[in-house]
């Protein structure tokens, strides 16, 4: 650098005093401790999510220290806080804590300790679900928003109708076919990349294969349509009717069925973000689209998704407690909120706690991670945040 | 013609033609457009918005969506490479590492997520081989390079702190950080106020000479071309209507839309008058009229630039202009 230049670049008053530097995530850190609300909720999650461990730990295994199955036939639909009677139980049978916390069930179970085993269910089932909806849902967001335009060409139709033959044939054992279709698939593929590194087209007599047939945003978005056409709750009872019951059964379902939300969110943000400048920057210094989309887009699309992903959690809650409440969820003696509720209903006059209780926990744990998730609306939507 | 890699000349561009299939007409944006970009030299492509300057830029780094745009015809060669021959994967190679782009708008340039010094430094790890170390001891050279003040503090620095001067800084310090061997400059200045401005053209004039790279800067704004440019293209309606060294066109502009261009800039001796604007407005590229683009609101109009497109007319030392009344009268010569 020459030295006559050097002072000119310190010109530009101001330029030196500059506040400290707030990350974007210390100062929604810093609005969410203002939004009591949502405080409240991020609480009460986190108390759930530490007593889920806690009753993982104390129920699971061959001999849990709290033992949820165990059944007291003498000690039946004792109310909450009441004392076992020592002298008709066997030393076993004895509740660990000594006091029935939240009484017991038809079969003289602990319902506290049901309650503890059946909420890592609900924590599992929440992430679990939502994890696999937030993943199907970025996938194609991010790809019928970024890819939307181009077109799903004849050729790609024919290329994925062979892969599944070859499939088909090794399923079924048929190696020689598979193995010569496989020839011709990646043959046919090696020489469509070579075309496609020297910028030629396909040959004139194979034109045809490269017509173009559909978008791929049309693709997705119209497989989001149709998804949300089916009323999603009865989907899952006829597919849980068809399948084995069991718990990861249920998350897969769920997760399954709850994607399009995500998917139209987040395609709208990477239609929106793919315009800016910033990406158009990143492209000009010659960085890779998987980057991109990655990388530069997905951060900035990604708060409103971590917001209705929060808002998922609950809603797989809810379906996964009605599902076992209707029998279909996750199969006895394993306890969740639905069954302890579903099996409480019978006695709902005569021990009123076994239905108030888990349908208590079920709300406020609900609500908490709704207040949470709206609040975290809220603070990443500045418009939203003015109101307050 | 393919000229050799390594020669003085790095960037040609030959009767590129970039058009848009929109609903309609087709949108001629570029129409032929011819210019050369020589090692260590300043471009400069001057003219109004619309005239194709952003698209011609952006066909260079093959940045142009495609569709709607298509690229109708013409040639481009950077240092012996014929860029619309080059595979996809080559072309991404090239930009960034060898030809870089400082884009308007430094306000929404930068990823709003990242802190500069990554954003600068990813610049530097896409196209090199370097530890996130030796990236960042580039990273605070680069910023330092383009006059960041304390560079090490303000790498953890989001966008949003930073003023809109200091942003096209960075920006630049991005485009930099490769040595490209030639910088695209669309407008870098134009959102940024006067005192900044200046300090950003000092920059890029101080960094064209220590890392001797060549510029090709875009912009309408003449007094900015006056500032820093060798050689200078005029647009117009997607073609260069004329081109010269930077003198030349100042001092002696042979096309009228150049001399109509230079009366409409504010001076010292205009004070008090009322300022030239061109009557009109710049044509539609999908409404071009026949023959000269700039016929209709050119005060040197006769009956035949109605019919035909007017050939480049030579003044030497590599001045030429697309107008035939001007250099068959003699108009203006003396003028100037």
């Amino acid at each position: 650098m020459s030295t006559e230049s050097k002072p000119m670049h310190f010109i530009g008053a101001g330029e030196t005093f500059m506040p400290p530097s707030y990350s974007p995530w210390a100062q929604t850190w810093h609005l969410l401790l203002k939004n009591r609300m949502a405080l409240a909720g991020l609480l009460i999650f986190l108390i759930f999510f530490i007593v889920a461990i806690i009753g993982l730990i104390v129920t699971g295994g061959v001999d849990p220290i709290l033992d949820p199955a165990r059944v007291r036939l003498q000690e039946k639909l004792r109310p909450p806080l009441s004392l076992p009677k020592t002298d008709t139980l066997r030393k076993e049978e004895l509740p660990a804590l000594g006091i029935y916390l939240l009484g017991t069930d038809d079969l003289g179970r602990d319902v506290f300790v049901r309650m503890l085993q059946g909420a890592w269910v609900s924590l599992t089932v929440g992430f679990v679900a939502v994890g696999i909806a937030v993943g199907i849902g970025i996938l194609l967001g991010g790809l019928s928003g970024y890819y939307g335009r181009l077109s799903i060409r004849l050729y790609h139709i024919l290329f994925w109708s062979l892969v599944v033959t070859v499939a088909g044939f090794t399923f079924h054992q048929r190696f020689w076919a598979a193995a010569l279709l496989l020839t011709v698939t990646i043959t046919a593929v090696a020489w469509k990349r070579r075309l496609d590194s020297r910028l030629l087209p396909l040959p004139g007599p194979l034109r045809w294969l490269a017509m173009p047939t559909l978008q791929v945003d049309t693709l997705i978005m119209r497989a989001v349509d149709i998804m949300l056409c089916f009323p999603s709750f009865f989907l899952i009872l006829t597919v849980v009717a068809l399948l084995p019951p069991s718990i990861y059964n249920i998350m897969v379902i769920i997760g399954l069925t709850s994607w399009m939300g995500t998917t139209r969110f987040v395609r709208a943000e990477f239609l929106s973000l793919r315009e800016l400048d910033f990406v158009a920057a990143a492209r000009a210094l010659g960085i890779s689209d998987a980057r991109i989309i990655f990388r530069h887009i997905m951060p900035n699309a990604i708060a409103p998704v971590l917001v209705s992903a929060t808002l998922g959690i609950a809603s797989a809650m809810l379906t996964e407690a009605g599902l076992s409440f209707l029998g279909f969820g996750v199969p006895p003696p394993h306890a969740t909120w639905g069954n302890i509720l579903s099996d409480g209903k019978a006695y709902i006059f005569d021990a009123p706690w076994l239905t108030f209780i888990p349908g208590v926990v079920i709300l406020i744990v609900v609500l908490a991670f709704n207040l949470f998730g709206e609040g975290m609306r809220d603070i990443f939507n500045p418009k939203l945040r003015e109101r307050n | 013609m393919n000229p050799e890699p390594h020669s003085d000349l790095l960037l040609s561009v030959k009767n590129l033609k970039v058009h848009f299939q929109g609903v309609g007409p087709v949108a001629k944006a570029v129409n032929g457009v011819d210019f050369k970009v020589r090692r260590r030299q300043t471009v400069c492509i001057v003219g109004e918005s619309g005239c194709g300057k952003t698209v011609t830029a952006l066909a260079i780094l093959g940045l142009l969506k495609q569709p709607p745009a298509v690229i109708a015809g013409g040639e481009i060669f950077f240092d012996g490479l014929s860029l619309f021959d080059l595979p996809a994967s080559q072309m991404r190679n090239l930009r960034g590492k060898r030809i870089a782009m400082v884009f308007q708008e430094p306000m929404t340039s930068l990823n709003p997520v990242f802190t500069i010094g990554d954003q600068v430094g990813e610049a530097v790890l896409v196209h090199e081989e370097v530890s996130d170390d030796q990236a960042r001891r580039r990273t605070i050279q680069l910023l330092y390079d383009v006059g960041i003040v304390e560079p090490e503090k303000r790498l953890n620095d989001y966008p949003h702190q930073l003023s809109g001067g200091q942003r096209q800084r960075v920006m630049i310090a991005m485009a930099l950080a490769c040595e490209p061997d030639l910088i695209i400059a669309d407008e870098p200045t134009t959102a940024l106020d006067v005192t900044v401005q200046a300090q950003i053209l000092r920059l890029l004039k101080r960094l064209k000479q220590d890392k001797e790279m060549a510029i090709q800067y875009i912009t309408h704004d003449l007094g900015v071309v006056a500032a820093i440019a060798d050689h200078v293209y005029v647009m117009y309606a997607g073609v260069v209507v004329e081109q010269g060294s930077a003198d030349a066109i100042f001092s002696k502009a042979r096309h009228p839309y150049t001399m109509a261009l230079l009366d409409s800039l504010p001076t010292k001796e205009k004070r008090g008058q009322r300022l030239y604007s061109i009557p009109g407005s710049v044509p539609h590229p999908a409404y071009r009229p026949l023959g000269c683009p700039f016929h209709p609101r050119c005060r040197y109009c006769e009956p035949s630039c109605e019919k035909a497109f007017p050939d480049f007319f030579d003044y030497g030392k590599g001045h030429e202009a697309r107008c035939p009344v001007l250099y068959k009268s003699g108009v203006g010569e003396k003028d100037r």
